[in-house]
Parts: C-alpha cells; structure tokens; sequence
C-alpha cells in the first residue's frame, strides 16, 4: 500500500483524531501550568496541520472516491466506516487549516484564560469531534461526531459560567443542539429504509425512497439550527461570544462549516435525485438569512455579538449558492450547479478564514482591554497596529470587496444567479432575482456593519481608560491573525487554485464541473465563458497596488511632502470630550431609521426636561428581536404552563398514583385492542 | 495584444485627465443656468495644483490609516474608470474585471472614505460616514440590480462585450433597458454627493455627507481625493454613455478614423450628459437626509423589476 493510496490516508487521518482524544485527556492534567496548556495547544496546532496536508492530499489524489476503512470497533448496531471522499477531505482541509492556526493563536491567548482546565481538555476534543463528522461513512459515527462535537463546544460555552448571560447562552445552545441532532437522527433513520444500512455507501444504493421532502426539510432543521439558518439562529449569537475568543473563533468559523457539510451530504449526496422545488425552501430560507443575520449585526454593540450575528448572514450566503446548485442540478444543468456548489463552498473557506480572523482580533481586544462593548473602545489602531492591520484585512475580506477573497465568493455566486434564467420552472425564475437582490443588500449592508466594527473599536480617540491603556498582544496571536490575513488576500488574488481544489467535490455532488482555472493564463478565473464573465484577482490587485504607488510618488515627490500635525478642525469647533464622537448606536442610527421600524420594531422617543427644569435630555431606543418573541416565546411559556401543570403529579398520594397507573393500562389495551 | 494594452493606458490617461474638466464643465454650466458667470473651465485643474502643493495639516490622532487611504480610494477609483469603455470598445484589463467588479472597486473605495472619516474621532466625520453608508446600503444593491439587467440583456457581465453589444444589430429597445437607465441615472446622483442626495457646495451639518467625510483633509490628501470624486462622476457618465448611447464608439481593432470619431463622440456624449445632470440639479431642491433612502428604493425596485423581467420573458444566453 502507497503512502498516498486513499485508505492509507484515511488511517492516518483516523489516527490524527485518535492523537487530539488522547491530547484531550492529557489536558486534564496538562492544564495546570500554563506551560503544559501551551504544549496543548502546539500539539494540537501540529495535529491539525498534519490533517489539513492530509485530507488535501486525499482531495488531490487522482483516484479521489475512496475506500472506507472498517473498523471492528463499532457500535452495537454496525461496523464504523471512516474514510474520506473528495467533499469529506474539502471540508476536512477548510476545516484543520482554520483549526491550526486558531490552535497556534491559543498558544499565546490560551495562557490568559482564568481557568484553563476547564478550556484545554475539551478544546481538542472539540476539534477531534469535528474531525470524527467529516470521516464519518456510516450514520452512526457521523451521530457520533456530531453529538461529541456540539458536546464539547457546549463544555467550552460554559467554561466562563460566571455570568447570567453565559449561563443561559450555555442551556439555550444545550436545547437547540439536543434538537437539531435528533432531527439528524431521524433523517438518516428515513435514508436508511426498512433495511437499515446505516453505511453511506448502502445508503446511497438504497437512495430515492420517496422520503426525500421529509429528509429535506429534517436536514434544513437539523444542520440548518447548527449553521444558524434563521429562525434557528437564536442560541447562536449567545453561544458563540460566550466561550473564549479563540473557541469563538472555532465556533464560528469552523463548526458552522461542520454543519453546512451536514446539509451537503445529506441533501446533495445520500437522498438521492432532487427535485427542482428543493431548492425553493432552501432559498427563502437562505435570502431571509442573509438579510436579517446583518441587520441584527448592525443593531450589535458588542463585538464578538456583532462577528456571531454576522456569521448568520453568511451562512445565507452559503445556502444561497446551496439553494441555486439544488435547482441547477435538479435541471440537469451540470455546470451551472457545479458553479453554484463551488461559490458555497468558496465562501464556506473564506468564511472559515475571515471569521476566525476577526474573532481572533476581538480576543486580542477583549484580552487588552477587558472590553467587548464598542461603545467603551476606540483608538486602538494606535496602540495595537498589527491587530488593527489584520482585523482590517478581515474587516474588507468579510465585506466582500476585492481584492480579498470574500468578493470571489460573491462574484461567484452572483454569475451562478445570472445563469438562472435557463431555469425551465416558474417560481425559481422570479425568486432567483429577488434573492439576488437580497444578496446584493446584505453585502452592501455588511460593508455598513463592519465599518461600524473597526471604526468604532480601532478609529477615533479612546472611550475610556481601559482602551486608553491598552497595549498590542503577544507574537503567536499576532503571527496567527497576520497568518490568516495573508489567506484571505492569497485565496482572493490566486482564486483559480480554490475552484480547482473543489472540481473533484463537484464531480462527485452534481456530476460536472468547471473548466480547469489555475491553467488559465494571467491567473484569470473563467466559470463559464470568457465572452461571458471573468475575473482577474491578481492583477486588478497589482493595478491598484501600481496606481496607489504612482499617486503617491507623483504627488509627494513633485509636489509637496509638507506634513504638519495640529488639532482636530472639526468645522471650528473640536471638542476635547471623546464621548462627542460618534458611537455605535449613533453610527446604526440611519439603518435603523430605514431598515429597523419594520424588522426590529424600533421606536425611538426623547425624554425632554420640562421649561426650566435642569436635567438632561434623553434618547430611549426601543428594539424587539422579533423572532425571539414571536417564536421562541411563546414555545418557552407553553413549556413553562405545561412543567407547571405536570409538577403537580409530584405530590399526590399513593392511591391516586395507583389510580392513574391502572387508568393508563386500562388506556393502552383498549389502544392495543383496536389498533388491531 | 499590444493594441489592447495601448488602448487601456490611453483609456486610463485620459479618464484621469479628462475628470477635472468634467467638473468644471458641470460648475460652469451650473452657473451659467443660475446666471452667474461662473468659474473657469480649467479651475479645478488650478484646484488640484494649489492643493497639492500645499503643506497638509492633519488632526494630532490621526493614524495611518487616514494617510494612506487618499492613495488607496484614488487608485480604486481610477482602475474602476479606467475599466469602462469611453471612446473605444476592447480594454485589456475588460476581461480581467467586469461590471461587478467595478460596482466592488467602488464600494472599496467608499469603504476606506468612510473609515478614514471615522478616524479623527470628530463627530462631523462619524455623521458623514454613517449616512454614507445608509446611502450605499441602497445605492449599491440598486447599481448592482441594474447591473444584472445589462448583463442579462447582453449575455455578458463584461463592460466591453455589453457595450459591442449594445452597438450590434441585437440590441433592441426594452422596458427593462429603460427601467435600467433609470435606476442608473438615480444611483449616480446619489453616489455622486449630488443635489437632491447631497450638496458638496455646502458645509451645513445638515445638509452635508461626502463633505463631512473629508472635512479634516487638507493638502495633497484633500486634493486627492477631490480628483478621486471626480473621476468617480467621469465614470457614471462613461458608464451610461457606452451602455445607453454606445453610438460612435469605436470597435476593438477598428482604424484609427474610427477612434477618432469615437473620442469626438464621446465627447458629446459627456458634454451631453453633464448638462442634463446639472439641468436635473437645478431644477430641484436638496431632500431631508431620510427621504434619500426612499429616492434610492425607487432605483433597487426599478432594478430588480428590471431584472425580474428579463428573468421571466427571455431564455438567457
């Protein structure tokens, strides 16, 4: 057997997750100095290194649909299958590349934690968990995985239980990932019919069972409340920014990944042939996803609420292009859903590295400052350069402006939508142009967003002492966050070599794929037709890069170079108080106005004093997450009435105890006798 | 090859030289409909001159993020006015970057504006950048829903291939072009800081967006970034000039009569355009801040119909 023969692989990658389960125990130990936590986090950083090389080579390999490694150790009902395939191994590289160098800012942030036996343990078992989903070939260790995964993530949520919020972050996130498992369990329980193949592979020979509507709509609730697909997004903005930064980071940049995977495989790969009215639900869904993730984003003041809100909407974003393959593929439109399937998964990869990157940043500012809360940051691009530099990067590449990597995702997905009138069906015709309108509002608004972000945390003048005296992170942040800043200019200028990446994930999923990029010349990418659309990263890159510095030469060396500093002129009259500046609230304030009367009920009154009277006025924003109250709400008080109502079987007497227990025999042998 | 490559540097030449004379054929006209003599034509050249020469004085906390980002929207700007065809169809970087990615250079631009407004910690840059990007949440999905109308049309996103389109037998007359036009036509007023969306002649906190932005540049930065906003207005007009009267521009690999007439052409065209905007300017006053969202509404409505019909009325190609 070669080294690079796909089952060897897949043993290695076996046993890379093997080594991060018995990481996870010696962190038990470990986690008493913070030397050991260290070597923890190196080691894991290592571990996942070695997977990411792993599972791309798995990808890239010539013969990429592999064997799946039996083990005999499986559970009671089966053998485990673990392997990978070309959409497990694109999603294992995404996923262990983010991993790593989370895993290397760790090493210097993990050493601030307050209690680090409680982070270091589960951390690798979260990142194995995660590991264990995507080599999953059978329905039971993929159940598996997940639950281990959302497990130890919740583990990591409640790590900081000292406060309210995060307490209630901890029992929301329990309940919706208790709930979105067991609609998983119950999907691959119709996948696998009256037979009971639990292996993928059985389940793909036993495919178009007719149960395909039900399994969508399970899959769309299952990985759907993972991914944080409005209306299931509600524990996501609480969970995420409980945990510390870099499990944050983890959270929401890779296993958000974890459960778009979810949805991919079950949907694209085990139910079979869709239908073209799949991809209807999926993209309302979708649109409505984007568009209320960033509009809540921007209502935000708290940053790390702010990256969790925002990761909803790309999420959207993701499952638009999900959406769009679905119908493409359904058609027999092959290169079109192969075009649409590789805009999701692009921008699943650049999410990955964005998302990571900001939340990394937001530690580094919540480590230096003890603050979270905008409205108590600014300046800081003075006193943290390389953190304002990178979360920079981050702040364009999530923005979806070129020529960072969040743009080729866009591009991509916005010539999958432009494809679409060769869709034969009706409904999909007319919501394609809306959702694209969607897409284009919620990336202009996203750009609104993250203005607010980096303008309010590192522009202006400091809003208090803490962010007055704060001082740069330490180098292994520094070089992760530079790291992934580099990744999302490289993905954004080399695009051709990701779409590439992702041809052998589109030849197994929809059957086609797109013509060969990286061969392109002048490192142009082509999805189509070069008469019809295409897109150079790096040399519009180059072209700006050669216009700045042909400006600036010009300018300053045969003009002026004169610079002087003086105060601020501020039409005449700059006020020396920080707190005149613009705050957050006030820089929402206009979107608010426009988009928030409808969507968050947003009333604004004055409280004015009376003539004479000296108080001072005040502003009272009013704001309604209306899902929360709408759906959840009402959820919580049947519950509440019903537990209420239950309680009261807890204290009765004996003979009542009896009476209902003989009622209730009595109620099932009648049940018993007619059901025959 | 060659051939490309020399037209996208004539192409990129004269955009940047041509932009100042565009403002001041716009001012000059302005003031001759107010009856005023008015400025000369070669003023803002004058304006540019004076300004870069000067020292510049910036605020005591400003970073470098307020140094540098002049430069930086300045070179978007220009790659982005540099991509669309004014007197000859056929650029060499037109394949490499089509219409969205002129739309995104553009919102890159504003982007770093908006920061570099938020970066002194004044209170007139926090309300310039905010309102700019409340304008932008609309304006550009608006640009954009009038982007996939042309491309749809034309079966293409690129700025070239729309625009040889346009000039070829095809093309013909549609509601949704019209519809297109229009959304167009409100976008450039709206990103253009001009009346009714924003006055740049004033300096009332009340009235003013772009102004506000940049209300602590001095110096070369100011003058910058003045050259920047007008070739950002060059190129709207180029844009609505080589898509909606594509007449006269000359073809990839015509002679050299036909670039000739094509740059006449395009002239007019521009001369044409700009008395139409500022007649539109004069003739109306300047809206409330929250009405400008409502204006630039009716241009995404009229985009996505746009869209929408040429989604369900023809196959695409």
């Amino acid at each position: 057997m070669s080294l690079a023969s796909p089952s060897c692989l897949s043993q290695l990658a076996a046993t890379g997750v093997g080594l991060l389960l018995v990481l996870a125990a010696l962190g038990i130990l470990a986690a008493r100095r913070t030397l050991g936590s260290r070597l923890i986090y190196a080691a894991c950083m290592l571990i996942c290194s070695g997977l990411a090389v792993i599972a791309l080579a798995a990808l890239l390999a010539p013969d990429s649909r592999s064997e799946a490694i039996e083990l005999a150790v499986g559970l009671p009902l089966g053998r485990t299958f673990l392997g990978f395939d070309p959409l497990s191994a694109a999603f294992a590289v995404i996923i262990n590349l983010a991993s790593a160098i989370v895993s290397g800012y760790a090493i210097g942030y993990g050493a601030h934690a307050r209690e680090p036996q409680r982070v270091v343990p589960f951390y690798p078992a979260f990142i194995a968990g995660m590991n264990l989903v995507l080599l999953a070939q059978d329905a039971f260790s993929f159940l598996v995985g997940w639950e281990f995964m959302s497990l130890a993530s919740w583990a990591l949520v409640v790590s900081e239980d000292t406060s309210e919020d995060n307490r209630r972050a901890a029992i929301v996130y329990l309940i919706m990932a208790t709930g979105g498992a067991l609609t998983l369990l119950l999907a691959f329980g119709l996948l696998a019919g009256p037979e009971g193949g639990y292996a993928f592979a059985q389940i793909r020979r036993a495919a178009a069972s007719g149960a395909g509507p039900v399994v969508l709509i399970l899959a769309l609730v299952g990985a759907g409340s993972k991914a944080g697909l409005v209306p299931l997004h509600a524990w996501l903005p609480l969970a995420h920014p409980a945990a510390p930064s870099h499990v944050s980071a983890l959270m929401s940049g890779v296993m958000t990944k974890v459960a778009v995977y979810g949805f991919v495989r079950i949907i694209f790969d085990l139910a079979g042939p869709p239908s073209w009215w799949w991809s209807v639900p999926v993209l309302v869904v979708a649109g409505v996803t984007a568009l209320l993730g960033v509009l809540y984003a921007l209502m935000e003041h708290d940053l790390k609420r702010l990256l969790a809100y925002h990761t909803v909407e790309n999420i959207g974003i993701i499952f638009i292009g999900l959406g769009l393959a679905l119908a493409f593929e359904a058609n027999g439109l092959g290169v079109a859903a192969a075009l649409a399937l590789s805009a999701a998964i692009f921008h699943v990869f650049n999410h990955s590295l964005f998302k990571s990157l900001l939340f990394l940043g937001a530690g580094a500012v919540l480590n230096a400052t003890g603050e979270r809360d905008m409205e108590h940051l600014g300046g800081l691009i003075h006193r943290m350069p390389i953190t304002a530099v990178a979360f920079l990067a981050g702040c364009i590449a999530i923005s979806a402006l070129p020529p960072f990597n969040g743009f080729v995702s866009e591009w991509l997905t916005f010539q999958a939508i432009l494809v679409s009138p060769q869709l034969p069906q009706w409904i999909p015709r007319l919501l394609v142009p809306a959702i694209g309108a969607t897409l284009a509002c919620s990336a202009a608004l996203a750009a609104a967003c993250f203005v607010k972000a980096f303008g309010m945390t590192f522009l202006g003048r400091p809003r208090s002492d803490a962010a007055k005296a704060a001082s740069e992170t330490d180098r292994w942040s520094q070089s992760a966050m530079l790291a992934l800043a580099g990744l999302c200019l490289l993905a954004g200028i080399l695009p051709g070599f990701v779409i590439d990446g992702l041809a052998p994930v589109t030849r197994m999923l929809v059957g086609a794929r797109l013509a060969p990029q990286s061969t392109q010349p002048w490192l142009r990418i082509i999805p189509i037709d070069p008469a019809r659309s295409a897109y150079n990263g790096a040399l519009v890159f180059v072209m700006i890069l050669i216009a700045a510095a042909v400006t600036a030469f010009v300018v300053r060396r045969l003009a002026s170079n004169a610079l002087r500093r003086s105060p601020a002129w501020d039409c005449g009259f700059p006020d020396p108080s920080p707190a005149t500046q613009y705050t957050a609230g006030s820089f929402a304030q206009p979107i608010r106005h426009v988009f928030g009367s409808v969507v968050f009920r947003a009333r604004e009154h004055v409280v004015m004093a009376k003539p004479g009277e000296i108080s001072t006025a005040r502003l009272h924003v009013e704001l309604h997450d209306t899902i929360w109250e709408t759906l959840y709400l009402p959820i919580i008080r049947v519950v509440d009435v019903m537990a209420d109502r239950l309680n009261r079987l807890q204290f009765l007497t004996i003979r009542r105890y009896l009476t209902i227990v003989f009622a209730a025999l009595i109620l099932l042998l009648i049940i018993v006798g007619t059901w025959r | 090859m060659t051939h490309e490559w020399l037209t996208q540097l004539a192409q990129a030449a004269l955009v940047l030289g041509l932009a100042p004379l565009l403002s001041g054929v716009t001012r000059k006209i302005r003031a001759r409909l107010l009856r005023r003599q008015g400025p000369s034509l070669v003023q803002p050249y004058r304006d540019l001159l004076k300004l870069i020469r000067k020292e510049a004085v910036i605020a005591e906390n400003a970073s470098w993020l307020f140094r540098a980002a002049p430069y930086v929207i300045f070179a978007t700007t220009w790659v982005a006015a540099a991509l669309v065809p004014t007197f000859a169809t056929g650029l060499m970087l037109s394949a490499s970057a089509d219409l969205i990615v002129i739309v995104a250079l553009l919102g890159t631009a504003r982007f770093l504006l908006a920061l570099a407004g938020l970066d002194v910690g004044t209170s007139f840059g926090g309300i310039g950048s905010s309102r700019e990007m409340m304008f932008a949440s609309l304006a550009e999905p608006a640009m954009l829903m009038a982007v996939f109308t042309l491309s749809l049309f034309a079966g293409s996103t690129e700025l070239s291939s729309i625009s040889a389109y346009m000039l070829g037998p095809n093309a013909g007359v549609s509601i949704s072009l019209a519809l297109a036009l229009v959304a167009l036509v409100i976008v450039t007023i709206g990103e253009n800081a001009r009346i009714p969306v924003d006055n740049p002649a004033t300096h009332l906190e009340l009235t003013m967006v772009h102004e506000a932005m940049i209300l602590e540049y001095s110096g070369r930065h100011l003058a910058v970034i003045e050259a920047a906003a007008s070739l950002k207005l060059l190129l709207y007009l180029s844009l609505i000039a080589c898509v909606f009267i594509p007449w006269g521009t000359a073809l990839s690999g015509a002679g050299a009569l036909a670039y000739a007439i094509g740059l006449g052409a395009y002239a007019i065209k521009l001369a044409a355009l700009a008395f139409l905007l500022v007649m539109f300017e004069t003739a109306t006053a300047k809206m409330r801040v929250f009405r400008v969202p409502e204006f630039l509404g009716v241009a995404l409505m009229l985009g996505l119909l746009g869209t929408i019909m040429l989604f369900v009325s023809r196959v695409s190609r």
